[in-house]
C-alpha cells in the first residue's frame, strides 16, 4: 500500500509493520468484518419475520398449522444449531437444483443421485458454472443467512408466542366486546402491545446471534475466523512477511472485536428499553 | 442382537477401547449408529463435569459479587463479561492458541498419600483444556443468571434471618440461596441445554482429536464426508440430542418440584366415580 | 421499485457470460509450495502456474476457487466447482470417488520431522498429520498415536510447542520448513512413498473435461515445460519426468 512496501526485507518494525498490516491479505482480512455486520443486519428482521409468521400459526385454528409450527419452534431447544448450520446448506442447495433439474430438464429421467455424485442438467446448477465467482459467493452467503434465519426464526417464534401470551385478557375480551374479528384483535391490541413484553427475548436472541456469527467458518465461507487462522499461522520465506506463529493475536483481536460489538449492542439495547419504561 | 459385532468393535471407540481403525467402506447403518452414540461419551462427560463444577463456583461467584467486596467484586464482573460477551467458539480457540505457548512443565501437588504431577502439556488436550474452557463459560453465564435472581430476593426474608439471629451461614444456607435457585431455575434449566449443546463445538475448533477419538459430530461430520450423504449421520446425531435433552429437562423439572414443595399447590381434584350416585 | 429490485435479483442469477467454457479450479491455498495464498490474497504456488497453463492449453477459462481440506471432495461431487488441484496424491480410496487425470508430479515422498533435541524414533510415538491426507491414514495404520489437525500449519506448530513428537507431511512442504529453522527441526525416518504422484480430481461424470486436461498435461510434459515449472517451485533437484 505504501511505496516503502516494495522490499520488507529492509524495512525497520515500525515500517514493517504497517507495511504487513495493509497488505492484500490483511484487507481481505478487514472486508470479513463487514461480512459478519452484513449478516447480523440481514438476519435479524428476516428472522424476526420468520418468528412472528410462526408464533400466529402457532395460535391458528388448523390442527396441521398448530402442529408444524410447534414443532419448528421447538425443535431447535432439542438439537444443537451447529448440527442445523452443517445440514440446512446442502439440503436446500440439492432442493433448489432437483427442482430446476426438473423444469428445465424434463428429458432426462435418470435419477439425479447416481452413485456418490448428485447430477443435475448444466442448466439447472445453481449458480451456473460460468457465472463469475462473486455469484457464487454471494450465493453461498445467502444459503448461510437462510440457515441462520430459519434457526433464529425459531427462536423468535417462541419469544413471540410468550408475549403474545402476556398480553392481558382484558385488552382482548374488550377487543371481542367490540365486535372485532380476529384479524383487527390481532393488528390493533395484540401487535402493538407484545414488542413491550417480547424485547427481553428479542435483545437475548441479538445477543445469540452475534455469538453464533463465528459459525460461518464451518459454512466454507472466508470469514474472520477463516482468515486469522490463515494469517496467524507461521509463514516461510516464500511469503514476503515471514513471520513466527501469531495465532494467539489474531484471535485476541477477534476477542476484543466480539466484546465490543456486544457492548455497543448492550448500550443501544438498554437504551430501546428506558424507551419502553421497561425494567432493564 | 443386533448390531452386536458393530456393538463390540466401536461402543468405546471415542473413548479409545475398541478397533482402531474407523470403518472407511461398506458403512453400514449399525456403524453409524453405534459410533456416534460412542461419541455421546464426550458430550455427555463435558456436561456433567462442567455444569456440576460452574454451578458451585457461580453460586460463589454470585454471592461475592452481591456483596461487593473491593477488588474481587468488580474483577468477577470483568471475568463475567468477557466470557458471556465472547461466542465460545472464539473462546475455544484463544484458550487453544494460549495453552499451546504454555512451557511444558509438570508441576507436583502433593496429595498426601501420593504426589500427583500435573503437566501443563495436559491443557492443549480436549478432555482437560477444553473442559476448562466450558467451566468458565457456564460458570460466567450462571452467575450471572444467579446474580440477578439474588438481587430480586424480597428484603423482607433477609431483615426476618437477621431478626431471628441466624448466623451468616445458616441465612445463606437456609434463606437465601434456595430462593436464589428457585427464582432462577427456568433460566438455568435453558442454560444447561446451551451447554450440553456447545460441547459439540469442542472437536471443529482447534483442539485436535488424538486416536480419531472425538465426540459424536466428528463422528457425524466424518461419516457425512466418507459417504457423502449427511442425509443419514446428522439426522442420527440430531434423535441422539432430542433424547438427551428432553432427559436433562426432565432431571430439571424433578429438581424444581424439589424446590418448590413448601408452597401451595393447586390440589389435582381426584377423580370421583358416579359421584352423584355413590357417596 | 420492487419490480425494478426483482429483475436485477432475475438478472443476477440467470446472466451468463458469452464464453461458456469456464472451469472452476478448486484449490486448499494452504500447502506451500504447491498452493497458497500470497501477500496481496491471491492463489499462487506451483499449482496456480500449472493450473493457468494448463486452461491455456486446452483452451478453457479457468477461474480459481479456494477451499478447506476437509470439504474439498464432498464439494465437487456436489459441483461448487469442477476441479481439484490441491496437492492430492492419486490413491485407490479416492479413486472409488472421483476420477483423477494422469500425475503431473511424480510421487512426493513423505517424510517425518521433529524437533532439533527430539529422539529419532519419534515417528513410532506421537504423530501429528493433516486430516483425510494419505500421511493420517499411513499413521494411523503404523500404530503410532495419530493427532489430527485441520490445515497443515498447526501440525508444525504443534512440534514446535512439544505437543506431538514428530509430524508427517509431503516432504516438499516439510524441506523449507526445516531448512529455515536453524537447526529446530529434522528428518528422521526413512521416507515413505504413498500414493501415486499428485494428480487433479474429476468428477466421474465429467470424462470429457478429464481427457481434455490430460491432453493438456501430455502436451507440458513433452516440451518439458512441466519439469522447467517443477524445478521453479520445488528446487533444482527434485524428480523430474
Amino acid at each position: 500500500m505504501f511505496e516503502f512496501c516494495s522490499d520488507p526485507n529492509i524495512l525497520s518494525t515500525f515500517d514493517w509493520f504497517s507495511c504487513y498490516l495493509t497488505n492484500g491479505k490483511h484487507i481481505q482480512f478487514y472486508k470479513s468484518f463487514g461480512l459478519i455486520i452484513l449478516l447480523l443486519v440481514l438476519t435479524a428482521p428476516l428472522a424476526l419475520i420468520l418468528g412472528l409468521t410462526a408464533a400466529v400459526a402457532i395460535k391458528s385454528n388448523f390442527f396441521l398449522l398448530r402442529f408444524i409450527s410447534k414443532t419448528y419452534a421447538n425443535i431447535v431447544r432439542g438439537i444443537p444449531d451447529i448440527i442445523f448450520f452443517l445440514f440446512i446448506p446442502i439440503t436446500i442447495d440439492q432442493l433448489i437444483e432437483f427442482t430446476r433439474h426438473k423444469v428445465k430438464c424434463p428429458e432426462m429421467i435418470d435419477s439425479v443421485w447416481q452413485g456418490n455424485d448428485f447430477i443435475v442438467c448444466s442448466a439447472a446448477k445453481l449458480p451456473l458454472s460460468s457465472s463469475p465467482q462473486w455469484i457464487h459467493d454471494m450465493y453461498g452467503f445467502s444459503l448461510a443467512i437462510l440457515s441462520f434465519t430459519i434457526v433464529y426464526g425459531a427462536f423468535a417464534a417462541n419469544t413471540f408466542h410468550g408475549a403474545m401470551n402476556s398480553v392481558p385478557c382484558s385488552q382482548i375480551d374488550t377487543g371481542k366486546a367490540f365486535g372485532m374479528n380476529k384479524k383487527q384483535i390481532y393488528f390493533s391490541i395484540i401487535f402493538p402491545q407484545m414488542w413491550r413484553y417480547a424485547l427481553p427475548g428479542l435483545s437475548n436472541l441479538w445477543m445469540l446471534l452475534i455469538k453464533s456469527t463465528p459459525l460461518l467458518f464451518l459454512l466454507g465461507i472466508q470469514d474472520i475466523v477463516y482468515w486469522a487462522r490463515e494469517l496467524g499461522g507461521s509463514k516461510t520465506s516464500i511469503f514476503q512477511y515471514p513471520h513466527p506463529d501469531w495465532r494467539v493475536w489474531y484471535f485476541l483481536s477477534l476477542l476484543v472485536f466480539y466484546l465490543l460489538l456486544t457492548k455497543i449492542s448492550e448500550i443501544a439495547l438498554n437504551r430501546v428499553s428506558k424507551k419502553f419504561y421497561l425494567p432493564i | 442382537m443386533i448390531c452386536e459385532n458393530t456393538i463390540q468393535l466401536y461402543s468405546l471407540r471415542s473413548i479409545g477401547i475398541g478397533e482402531k481403525l474407523l470403518p472407511k467402506s461398506d458403512i453400514t447403518l449399525c456403524d453409524q449408529f453405534v459410533l456416534i452414540g460412542s461419541g455421546i461419551i464426550w458430550n455427555i462427560y463435558f456436561c456433567i463435569i462442567a455444569l456440576s463444577l460452574g454451578f458451585i463456583f457461580a453460586i460463589s461467584t454470585a454471592i461475592i459479587r452481591n456483596n461487593k467486596y473491593p477488588f474481587i467484586s468488580k474483577a468477577i464482573e470483568i471475568y463475567v463479561f468477557v466470557f458471556r460477551g465472547s461466542p465460545l467458539f472464539i473462546q475455544f480457540f484463544c484458550a487453544y492458541e494460549l495453552f499451546v505457548l504454555l512451557p511444558k512443565v509438570g508441576i507436583d501437588i502433593n496429595l498426601i498419600f501420593t504426589t500427583v504431577t500435573f503437566q501443563t502439556g495436559w491443557l492443549t488436550k480436549a478432555w482437560l483444556g477444553a473442559l476448562l474452557v466450558l467451566f468458565l463459560n457456564t460458570t460466567a453465564y450462571s452467575s450471572e443468571i444467579f446474580y440477578g435472581a439474588l438481587k430480586s430476593i424480597p428484603k423482607q426474608d433477609i431483615d426476618a434471618a437477621n431478626a431471628f439471629g441466624l448466623s451468616n451461614w445458616r441465612k445463606y444456607r437456609k434463606i437465601i440461596v434456595p430462593t436464589m435457585l428457585r427464582n432462577s431455575w427456568a433460566s438455568y434449566t435453558n442454560e444447561a441445554i446451551f451447554l450440553f449443546h456447545a460441547t459439540t463445538l469442542v472437536f471443529f475448533s482447534s483442539f485436535p482429536a488424538w486416536s480419531q477419538s472425538g465426540d459424536a459430530l466428528y463422528y457425524a461430520s466424518y461419516f457425512a464426508d466418507k459417504t457423502f450423504n449427511p442425509f443419514i449421520p446428522y439426522p442420527i446425531i440430531a434423535a441422539y440430542f432430542i433424547s438427551i435433552t428432553l432427559l436433562i429437562i426432565l432431571i430439571f423439572k424433578i429438581i424444581n418440584v424439589y424446590f418448590n414443595k413448601h408452597l401451595p399447590r393447586e390440589r389435582k381434584s381426584s377423580i370421583r366415580f358416579l359421584s352423584n350416585y355413590i357417596r | 421499485m420492487k419490480k425494478i429490485l426483482l429483475s436485477a435479483l432475475l438478472l443476477g442469477f440467470i446472466y451468463s457470460p458469452v464464453n461458456a467454457d469456464t472451469v472452476r479450479m478448486g484449490t486448499e491455498g494452504a500447502y506451500p509450495p504447491y498452493n497458497f495464498i500470497n501477500d496481496n490474497g491471491e492463489i499462487d504456488g506451483f499449482e496456480r502456474d500449472l493450473g493457468d497453463e494448463l486452461c491455456d492449453r486446452a483452451g478453457l477459462d479457468c477461474e480459481w476457487v479456494q477451499n478447506d481440506w476437509d470439504s474439498i471432495i464432498p464439494n465437487l461431487v456436489s459441483g461448487n466447482y469442477d476441479t481439484i488441484i490441491a496437492g492430492m496424491s492419486i490413491t485407490d480410496e479416492r479413486d472409488e470417488v472421483i476420477d483423477f487425470t494422469q500425475d503431473y508430479l511424480p510421487p512426493d515422498p513423505s517424510a517425518y520431522i521433529t524437533t532439533g533435541d527430539g529422539n529419532k524414533a519419534a515417528y513410532i510415538g506421537i504423530v501429528a498429520a493433516q486430516t483425510s491426507t494419505i500421511q493420517a491414514s499411513h499413521v494411523a495404520e503404523s500404530g503410532a498415536i495419530l493427532v489430527e489437525f485441520a490445515t497443515p500449519d498447526e501440525t508444525i506448530s504443534a512440534l514446535r510447542n512439544g505437543e506431538v513428537e514428530a509430524v508427517m507431511a509431503d516432504k516438499a512442504f516439510l524441506a523449507p520448513i526445516v531448512n529455515e529453522s536453524n537447526g529446530d527441526f529434522k528428518f528422521i525416518g526413512k521416507d515413505v512413498f504413498i500414493g501415486g504422484g499428485v494428480g487433479m480430481g474429476i468428477r466421474e461424470s465429467d470424462s470429457d473435461l478429464k481427457d481434455t486436461f490430460n491432453a493438456a498435461i501430455d502436451s507440458m510434459k513433452e516440451d518439458g515445460s512441466l519439469n522447467d515449472l517443477i524445478k521453479k517451485w520445488f528446487g533444482e533437484d527434485a524428480s523430474v519426468y
